[in-house]
């Protein structure tokens, strides 16, 4: 089934049962208020077959009842959305601070990805510090929030060889992305630091504490104000 | 409430109903049961709703006491399950009384069997649904596969026993594959007509290291052509991506929600249960199918899945 076009949309099956949205093919801030747009707007508005959304950078990859609904069904409604994307504004984002205990134990990569762009370690924190990032969606496992806006100084490639286990709330560079882990899962993202915080937890109202469109600051801390805030 | 306990956990056994689907924007995939048919059936045998939640095994099952007897099922696989050493059949509903341990060994045929329980197995809802996630912890019993001496309880009260069989040669119709049809996947254009040619045309061998994230597969490696520049996007349950070394994965029940790799197909939802029961080593081939064809695949097996007559009493 070929790639259909709506607008700046372009449609295009990725199984029986899901179809993707595309707003661009690369990633930008226009691109991803569409996705955060379209993607309230369905939250606020369901239509009945669709069973899960999986958004990302620049597309949402929507999941129906493949009893109810065909590709070409769904699509006729996804483009009265797509029509009305502008009339809603989104919320104001909110800013929400992440403490992060930079380098030795916490962050085994921050000397290797320091070195790669010849800076001192502090100069690399201070970068990492520096920027205000934007989550762009969440994917990947519960709470992982992909971040975009890392300073082009700090763009580092994954490590060749992903680590069998990350340990939880450690903060990754991977190309110009930054994240967080939220659980001990594998991963290939170089780590910089980690935060004692809890970026998944199923026991609070917003179970992750990050959302789409929030806007980020991490703050150094040092392993004594870790060690107090892990135990809180 | 009644008890179930662990004696021997088998090798990989969770609490799993049929997942919590709708949260992909929180980054957490649906989980359930890798087959979703021996789950389904397995729970009308014992009179439950489908989505009650069981116990899902691994290639090699455990051994669980019930100290105030239960009403059960075993579906899927044939793991050569005894009760106090009398053996009994999957696929049909039989009584332990107190006291009694069923027991179960390796597998006969694929990779899971599926223990459903009168009343099902009580957990604590994670996101409406009692399906153990794994890698996060979260769901099921304590988030994590059982151990030995874990005490599960059963939910709802005691009913007796009303003998349930599912109608064997209508069964068959629903058994799993080892040609998996697929659709074609969102990057198909990205791999050249060779490519393809190869990925049809091959046979691929289930890798030891698949779990319920993935299916890694073993054979010829799929080259892609120059392509287009992948940007991280939402995956669909059984795409299949191609990485760089060009050795496809099959994602599966407990998939990441996005991902960054070319997906060259997409096993057709009519085939995924299947899935779940391919063990390491199996041969499997992959055929493509047209959207509609994959359409009326899954609504003839909904069809045959929802008959009565599949189950007799």
């Amino acid at each position: 089934m070929a790639t259909t076009e709506h607008g700046t949309a372009q449609f295009r099956p990725a199984s029986d049962n899901s179809l993707l949205v595309y707003f661009d093919q690369h990633i930008s801030l226009a691109a991803h208020q569409h996705v955060a747009k379209l993607l309230r707007l369905l939250e606020l508005q369901p239509i009945s077959g669709i069973a899960n959304l999986h958004p990302a950078y620049c597309s949402v990859l929507v999941k129906f009842d493949a009893l109810k609904l065909r590709h070409d069904e769904l699509e006729n409604r996804l483009r009265l959305y797509l029509d009305r994307l502008d009339e809603g504004s989104l919320p104001e984002p909110r800013h929400r601070e992440i403490p992060v205990c930079y380098g030795g134990e916490y962050g085994p990569d921050l000397a290797e990805v320091s070195d790669t762009h010849s800076l001192s370690a502090q100069q690399a924190i201070d970068l990492h510090v520096s920027a205000t990032y934007i989550v762009y969606f969440l994917g990947f496992v519960p709470g992982f929030a992909y971040l975009g806006g890392l300073p082009e100084a700090l763009a580092t490639p994954r490590l060749p060889m992903p680590r069998r286990r990350v340990p939880p709330g450690s903060v990754g560079i991977a190309g110009h992305q930054s994240g967080v882990y939220p659980f001990a899962t594998p991963g290939g993202w170089r780590l910089i630091g980690r935060t004692p915080l809890a970026m998944f937890r199923p026991d609070r109202a917003a179970m992750s504490f990050l959302s789409i469109g929030d806007r980020v600051h991490f703050t150094p801390i040092s392993p004594e104000r870790f060690a107090a805030l892990e135990n809180t | 409430m009644r008890a179930i306990e662990v004696k021997a956990p088998g090798l990989f056994t969770t609490v799993q109903d049929l997942g919590r689907e709708g949260f992909g924007p929180l980054g957490v995939s649906p989980s359930g049961s890798a087959d979703p048919i021996a789950l389904r059936l397995g729970n009308r045998l014992v009179g439950n709703p489908e989505d009650a939640a069981a116990l899902e095994m691994t290639l090699l099952g455990g051994a669980f006491l019930f100290p105030e007897g239960a009403i059960l099922a075993l579906s899927g696989s044939d793991f050569g399950a005894t009760l106090d050493h009398v053996a009994v059949d999957p696929w049909t509903s039989f009584e332990a009384r107190p006291g009694q341990t069923l027991l179960l060994g390796p597998t006969r045929s694929g990779a899971r069997s599926y223990l459903c329980v009168q009343g099902g197995i009580a957990a604590k809802p994670f996101l409406g649904s009692a399906s153990t996630h794994t890698l996060s912890g979260l769901g099921g019993f304590e988030g994590r596969p059982l151990r030995k001496g874990d005490v599960l309880s059963i939910a709802g009260a005691s009913q007796p026993h009303r003998s349930r069989t599912v109608v064997l040669h209508l069964l068959s119709r629903l058994s799993p594959r080892n040609i998996l049809r697929c659709t074609p996947g969102p990057q198909s254009e990205w791999f050249p007509e060779s490519s393809q040619r190869l990925f049809y045309n091959s046979t691929y061998l289930v890798s030891e290291e698949s779990n319920r994230m993935g299916l890694r597969l073993e054979g010829p490696s799929i080259p892609l052509s120059s392509g287009g520049h992948m940007i991280t996007e939402g995956v669909s349950l059984g795409a299949i991506q191609v990485p760089g070394g060009g050795s496809p994965i099959i994602l599966f029940v407990e998939q990441q929600t996005t991902g960054g790799y070319p997906k060259i197909a997409n096993v057709i939802s009519a085939d995924l249960p299947g899935v779940g029961q391919l063990r390491p080593r199996d041969e499997i081939h992959f055929e493509r199918v047209a959207f509609a064809v994959a359409r009326s695949l899954l609504q003839e097996q909904e069809e045959l899945l929802s008959s009565q007559e599949l189950i007799q009493e």
